[in-house]
């Protein structure tokens, strides 16, 4: 997914002089054509990311649109303060964007995930959060993140990620995608977690149940409708993220929920628990022992069904 | 500068004073110390320095200014007040409830480009500013003002080494060197000397002056940059709470609130001055 968002990034920058892209250090064997075919709108900042969240600001103000791209936690977490004062309070044209949302960089341990990362982001304001699903989304995402006027969080995969789309997506900031239509119950996914989500939900169409399969890809401003409109025709929600169980989609869904007035269905959250993730190994691994597998997302299912 | 210029500097800076003393007693705030240890060197950068305009304040080729140091806005919003870019009676709602001006620099008021507060965001917002001005081929220039306090923080030094590394020429970095921070002298809490070398090593020209002398100040801040090629650092010595007797040099004033006695004391003092 890294590999298309940097191709889709090069095609803009390359019809839009005022794309600049500000590293720290990270970003090898992907931003090399950038570097070299634009190198006055690059800058390499050093292992210093608070230093490059603020030169980002600063090119934005000038009237650029300013890329901040590192690994996971590193252009967030690092920085905070320079995303929320900075980047954020003065409604800056930067792009944050983070390489291996989730676990991707699973077996490199705990600092090189971003798993607080949409709850964080999402309670900054002005700023809009992405977290495409597969390499359609991440693709048409990048071109939509970058027709935006102010700050993006865009969460993207690392490599190798499989298509949960298979026809021709429309992408909308704001507006979730169903996957697959369903009237039994719901599933509300947000990243690249959703392709376990998709094979549960395929299984259980073999088995006679009929899930709703939504893509909320963008975490902020959430997609109240489709959310309501779940809820009240299918009666059950579940919600899939590879996050930290607090204040993540499922909270936002739950939120939206409570506030339309429609609590009243059956509603399972399934995240990360609160825990550091100490485990080593592959994303999927972790993913099964964490209770984001395909197995699992079937079990609850099947329980909200009951 | 001629005399007549040089009168008409210090009066704006000793303006600005008053304005600060009665802003901070009137809101029940800190941070005045920190505002009379720049008043002199805002007066002279509106004065003759910043190309800038209080009929247009977001001019396209206007030199632009970060104040770091956000603890001090209220001696920068007073200078524009004093220079036309909002009414004077804006500064009478500083720090109070529905107020025009907050405690730290924002820019929603007209003549500031960036809001700052938390320390060690100026200057890294600077780089960006500098690296883009040259992109672009433009020819405006960026000072950023910063404090010791500043120059504790981790991403200053981040932001020194990168425009040392690239040799920013149309960045300026304007230290207001008061050798004082909130908890006590900087040479006890993190000591910065030689802080000429430093920034020297870090690949900057580095000028240095009396941060209260309205000749010296505009000398540091005229015919830059120092050498082609490089940012110029230019290091202030001044004096936190420069004008009245009783706050000079003491770190206390940092945070010490003004009561209407003392305000009455601070007003005499600077007005004797003037």
């Amino acid at each position: 997914m890294r590999k298309a968002f940097n191709q889709e990034l090069f095609k803009i920058a390359k019809k839009d002089p005022k794309v600049f892209m500000v590293l720290a250090d990270i970003g090898y064997g992907e931003i090399e054509d950038f570097a070299e075919n634009f190198p006055s709108r690059f800058i390499n900042c050093g292992v210093a990311e608070q230093n490059m969240t603020g030169v980002a600001c600063g090119i934005a103000m000038e009237g650029n649109t300013a890329i901040t791209y590192s690994i996971a936690n590193f252009p967030t977490l690092r920085c905070l303060e320079q995303v929320r004062n900075d980047v954020c309070y003065h409604d800056a044209n930067v792009k944050i964007v983070i390489i291996g949302g989730g676990m991707a960089y699973g077996p490199l341990g705990i600092s090189h995930h971003s798993t607080e990362d949409l709850a964080i982001m999402r309670a900054l304001p002005n700023l809009v959060v992405l977290a495409p699903c597969d390499i359609s989304e991440a693709r048409a995402a990048t071109h939509a993140m970058m027709a935006y006027k102010g700050p993006v969080y865009y969460r993207c995969g690392y490599k190798g990620e499989l298509d949960i789309h298979d026809s021709e997506i429309g992408f909308e900031i704001g507006k979730a995608i169903t996957v697959k239509d369903g009237s039994d119950a719901t599933v509300i996914f947000t990243g690249t977690i959703g392709y376990n989500c998709k094979l549960a939900v395929e299984q259980l169409e073999k088995e006679g149940i009929n899930c709703r399969l939504i893509s909320m890809h963008t975490i902020k401003p959430i997609d109240k409708e489709a959310i309501v409109k779940a809820a009240k025709e299918t009666g059950a929600i579940i919600t899939v993220e590879e996050h930290n169980i607090m204040g993540g989609l499922g909270g936002a869904v739950a939120e939206v929920l409570m506030d339309a007035g429609v609590g009243n269905i059956k509603f399972k959250r399934m995240a990360l628990p609160d825990v550091n993730v100490s485990k080593i190994g592959s994303q999927e691994w972790l993913r099964d022992q964490y209770g984001l597998g395909v197995k699992d997302i079937i079990i609850e299912l099947k329980g909200v069904l009951l | 500068m001629n005399k007549e210029e040089i009168i008409c500097c210090k009066e704006l800076a000793n303006n600005v004073r008053k304005d600060c003393l009665r802003m901070v007693n009137r809101g029940k705030s800190g941070h005045i110390g920190s505002m009379l240890s720049i008043a002199d060197i805002l007066s002279v950068l509106y004065t003759k320095i910043l190309n800038v305009s209080a009929g247009e304040p977001r001019k396209e080729d206007r030199d632009r200014f970060i104040v770091s140091k956000g603890h001090g806005g209220a001696a920068v919003f007073a200078t524009l007040a004093e220079k036309g870019y909002f009414p004077l009676e804006w500064l009478k709602t500083y720090y109070l409830d529905n107020g025009k001006l907050s405690g730290h620099i924002s820019h929603h008021i007209p003549g500031v480009e960036f809001s700052t507060g938390s320390l060690g965001h100026g200057m890294p917002v600077a780089c960006g500013m500098a690296m883009a001005a040259k992109q672009a081929e433009n020819t405006h220039r960026i000072f950023c003002l910063v404090s010791d306090g500043d120059c504790n923080a981790g991403s200053t030094w981040e932001a020194i080494m990168l425009a040392g590394q690239h040799g920013w020429d149309n960045l300026v970095m304007i230290v207001d060197y008061n050798r004082l921070q909130a908890l006590g002298k900087s040479e006890d809490v993190i000591n910065l000397e030689p802080l000429d070398k430093k920034l020297e090593l870090f690949g900057w020209a580095v000028r240095k002056g009396d941060g209260h002398s309205i000749d010296d100040i505009e000398q540091c801040l005229s015919n830059l940059p120092e050498t082609q090629g490089k940012p110029t650092a230019i290091i202030f010595r001044t004096i936190k709470g420069k004008g009245v007797s009783f706050m000079e040099n003491d770190f206390n004033w940092h945070y010490g609130g003004l009561t209407d006695e003392l305000l009455e004391k601070a007003l005499k003092e600077v007005e004797v001055s003037s």
